[in-house]
């Protein structure tokens, strides 16, 4: 089964993290995988995106436009930047939550990321549309945005895994201590659809 | 043999390991730093692993254990290799007994670099052979045939990833410790006529180097990675076909699939250029269109050929405007490329081609669909106007301070502010606008001297960070302090070299084999050049920071100051600030001098994003009202 995973968002946000775990739950079913991501002075504070392709027959890390099966928007502008990447019926999961580039400050200009979503409503069909901002208040942590994101794509069906093989991921690659916060997060991915 | 999921920068050094490489040294730069970090996490006994001060430093100790024959590896990004040129080009002609392999990373793009400079064509300059792999996988198996190649012609030799195979992932096949060879270095055997260079033995040397090519040329024309697809029978009346090698092979393949049948050239060592391999491509073909990123090797290689052996094969690229010259290839320029290439029957006419996909986007995101526009698909409508958000220095950054130090003292008077690379680059940055020149790596002091040459009334400053302080200002000081200029060093002491990824340095008293080593004191070493007048001051102390600068500039001659306040990423921070809603009368100072992003307007006054701020107080000391609080200051 191929498939083209792009993960975007704003440096610092987690999204390399995500990317691996994806990675992880590929190899332990023996698929074959690739990536590549952003890395050096774009993460401080700029957009970053990270390719994921999974499958027999790859070449290249990258994906081409208009052949993402599906594109995790860590935020909501960008998610809308990568959308010429999304196939035809494709999917997108972005958070609602807009991160303000300090650039928009500067020049009084008001971003709040509606405009985004309101684009994503009318340009893909299917497309789940995180409240960041209240899941994250009631996971108590702003840290849990990743999996968050990873766990509804794990239940919308969208990356073919089960629950449990991404917790054994999870288990053997993410620290002990966050363990059960990550499981949590995963928790209320999978109540809140 | 197991799998694992890796970077191409780690299966490179994983590949390295495995070939038993002896000695690794290098300095950090995008895309390379990863190969010799994940070489020291993973390295075996008798594995020596250093950063140095810089490349040319890291060249010339890594040629010294080459000369006793071991297995060496020096590892760089494109830039760096200018740095490290002066030993690179003597060495080629001494020779080196073990097997080194010279790792520069190129960065098509840019995407962070200052040049597009391409080590294919300093590969030919120094007469280095020259290995380009086009994925992870290939990296980590092609690195050790690298090291047995330079070893079997006594040569270094060049290993050049480009950002995408560095910093691309895929789960490969790797050895087991077991499977790992072993290199023992005999030692060093001394013989004066062999290690020194002399006029005479350089002639001598030189009329080997080029036999040596010339062979090699022909060795490479046998190696399976230059390849040529589909294999031997195969549509073999086709008249088209496309030469290509790096990262842009892999497009090419992926294109080639679904656009049809085509010939196509992958070229893995484009120096020295496998010229009967390259003959057996071009039989029978009438054109064939070259797809590489930086400059047109493969293309005028092939050109040269069909002049020397008066073949009928018109060559499309770089050259002839088939393609873009600048910028990096993505999957999707290069299949438009393909497509136009096979779909157009009069290519002598094609000079439109290049100028119609001229691209923009930055590396890796869409522009608005504008190939799927040019093959007259269905588009997305126009998205609204998306935030811009260009790499800004963190929330708490210590240099936002010291910056704004400097400009506060300075203000009203005639200056220049030379830059560095390095995260503080970003002072370039509104609201700091603080970077008048930037060059390269140290470049900064020289400017400074240069332009205080010219115009003595302008206040020259040289910002400089600590890793770059002993990778290269040293010199510049030194210069500075012999010729008397008057300038202004400030070294941005953050204690770790912060953009490439926090690695340690002189100044941090850690090596990267995880030794405590006495600090090198950067204060003791400006005194020790000569520097009469050197203060060390916190930036954070936005008063005293401002006292300092103007106390320091008035001095004569080369004086400097040193901003000490570590990274945010190597210290825990404190509590976030407050902004008092009631207090705040919205008049913006805090946004409009220091453009910290933890600072956001919402309905005309300041709030705090808590889950940024570091709680540096800056912007509590500058408020008029007072309305700034908490962290540190409760
Ligand atoms: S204290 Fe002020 S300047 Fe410092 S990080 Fe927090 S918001 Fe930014
Ligand atoms: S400087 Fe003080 S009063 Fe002015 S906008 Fe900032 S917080 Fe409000």
């Amino acid at each position: 089964m191929n498939k083209n995973i792009v993960l975007c968002g704003v440096g610092g946000q987690g999204t390399v993290l995500a990317s691996k775990l994806i990675a992880e739950c590929a190899m332990a079913k023996n698929t074959p995988v690739m990536s590549a991501e952003t890395i050096g002075m774009a993460q401080r504070g700029g957009s970053v995106f990270s390719h994921l392709r999974m499958g027999e027959g790859l070449y290249s890390p990258m994906i081409a436009e208009k052949t993402a099966d599906l594109i995790i928007g860590f935020e909501p502008g960008e998610a809308v930047r990568m959308l010429p990447f999304l196939k035809e019926g494709g999917q997108v999961i972005v958070s609602a939550r807009p991160i303000m580039p300090i650039t928009a400050t500067l020049s009084d200009l008001e971003y709040s990321g509606e405009e985004m979503i309101a684009y994503l409503r009318a340009h893909v069909e299917n497309l789940i549309v995180v409240d960041a901002d209240k899941a994250c208040q009631e996971l108590g942590s702003a840290k849990v945005l990743n999996i968050l994101l990873l766990g509804k794509a794990v239940f919308s069906g969208a990356l073919g895994f089960s629950e449990e093989e991404i917790k054994e991921v999870i288990r053997q690659k993410v620290p002990e201590k966050f363990h059960e916060l990550n499981f949590r997060a995963l928790g209320y991915a999978k109540q809140h659809n | 043999m197991h799998r694992e999921f890796l970077m191409g920068n780690e299966a490179i050094a994983l590949g390295a390991i495995a070939a038993g490489v002896n000695l690794i040294t290098g300095y950090p730069g995008t895309p390379s730093t990863e190969v010799l970090e994940t070489v020291a996490k993973n390295r075996q006994e008798n594995q020596y692993v250093e950063w140095s001060v810089n490349e040319k430093a890291a060249m010339e100790v890594a040629a010294g254990a080459a000369y006793c024959g071991a297995r060496v590896m020096v590892t760089m990004k494109q830039v760096g290799l200018n740095v490290a040129s002066d030993p690179l080009m003597s060495l080629e002609y001494i020779g080196v007994k073990g097997g080194m392999v010279i790792l520069v990373a190129d960065d098509p793009g840019p995407i962070s670099s200052q040049t597009e400079q391409d080590t294919r064509r300093f590969s030919a300059f120094s007469k280095l052979p020259c290995f380009d792999p086009s994925s992870a996988q290939e990296a980590y198996e092609m690195v050790q045939e690298a090291f047995a190649y330079s070893e079997e012609y006594g040569t270094p030799v060049f290993f050049r990833p480009t950002t995408r195979v560095c910093h691309g992932y895929a789960s490969i096949l790797v050895k087991d410790v077991e499977e790992y060879s072993l290199h023992k270095a005999e030692g060093f055997v001394k013989d004066s006529k062999r290690w020194v260079i002399f006029p005479r033995l350089s002639y001598q040397n030189h009329r080997k180097i080029e036999e040596r090519n010339e062979r090699l040329s022909e060795v490479f024309s046998e190696y399976e990675r230059n390849r040529i697809y589909p294999e031997e029978g195969e549509n073999a009346g086709t008249r088209k076909g496309i030469a290509t090698g790096g990262i842009s092979f892999t497009y090419a393949m992926e294109a080639r699939d679904s656009l049809g049948a085509v010939r196509l050239f992958k070229v893995t060592t484009p120096h020295p250029f496998p010229e009967k391999r390259a003959l057996e491509f071009l039989e029978g073909l009438d054109e064939v269109l070259c797809l590489e990123e930086l400059d047109p090797v493969i293309e005028r290689e092939l050109t040269y050929l069909c002049g020397k052996y008066h073949l009928p094969v018109k060559i499309y690229g770089k050259l002839s405007h088939h393609v873009r010259n600048a910028g990096e290839n993505t999957r999707d320029s290069v299949a438009e490329d393909i497509r136009k290439f096979l779909g157009e029957p009069d290519n002598d006419s094609a000079r439109h081609m290049g100028i119609e996909q001229e691209r923009e986007a930055p590396c890796g995101t869409a522009d608005k669909g504008q190939s799927a526009a040019l093959a007259g698909e269905a588009e997305l409508p126009a998205p609204p106007a998306l935030p811009v958000r260009p790499p800004v220095l963190c929330a708490g950054c210590p240099h936002r301070a010291s910056f704004y130090a400097v400009k506060k003292a300075m203000k009203g008077k005639k200056t220049i502010f030379c830059g560095d690379i390095g995260c503080y680059t970003l002072g370039n940055a509104m609201p700091m606008d603080m970077v008048d020149t930037c060059l390269c790596m140290g470049a900064g002091l020289g400017i400074a001297q240069g332009v205080g040459r010219i115009e003595p009334d302008t206040s020259c400053f040289a910002f400089v960070g600590d890793s770059t302080f002993f990778a290269s200002a040293i010199t510049g000081v030194v210069n500075a302090v012999y010729n008397q200029a008057r300038m202004t060093l400030v070294v941005l002491d953050n204690s770790t070299t912060a953009m490439t990824g926090h690695q340690p340095h002189p100044g941090t008293g850690q090596t990267m084999m995880g030794e405590v080593v006495s600090k090198i004191n950067i204060e003791a070493v400006l005194r020790g050049i000569g520097v009469q007048v050197v203060e060390t001051v916190n930036p954070l102390d936005h008063e005293a920071a401002v006292e300092c600068v103007k106390r320091v500039e008035s001095e004569p001659g080369a004086k400097a100051i040193i901003f000490k306040s570590p990274c945010i990423a190597v210290v825990k921070a404190s509590n976030a600030l407050k902004a008092s809603e009631d207090r705040c009368i919205g008049c913006k100072k805090c946004v409009r001098e220091l453009g910290c992003p933890a600072l956001v307007i919402k309905d005309g006054k300041v709030r705090i994003d808590d889950s940024l701020c570091t709680g540096c107080t800056l912007c509590s000391q500058i408020c008029p009202t007072g309305a700034i609080g908490g962290g540190k200051n409760e």
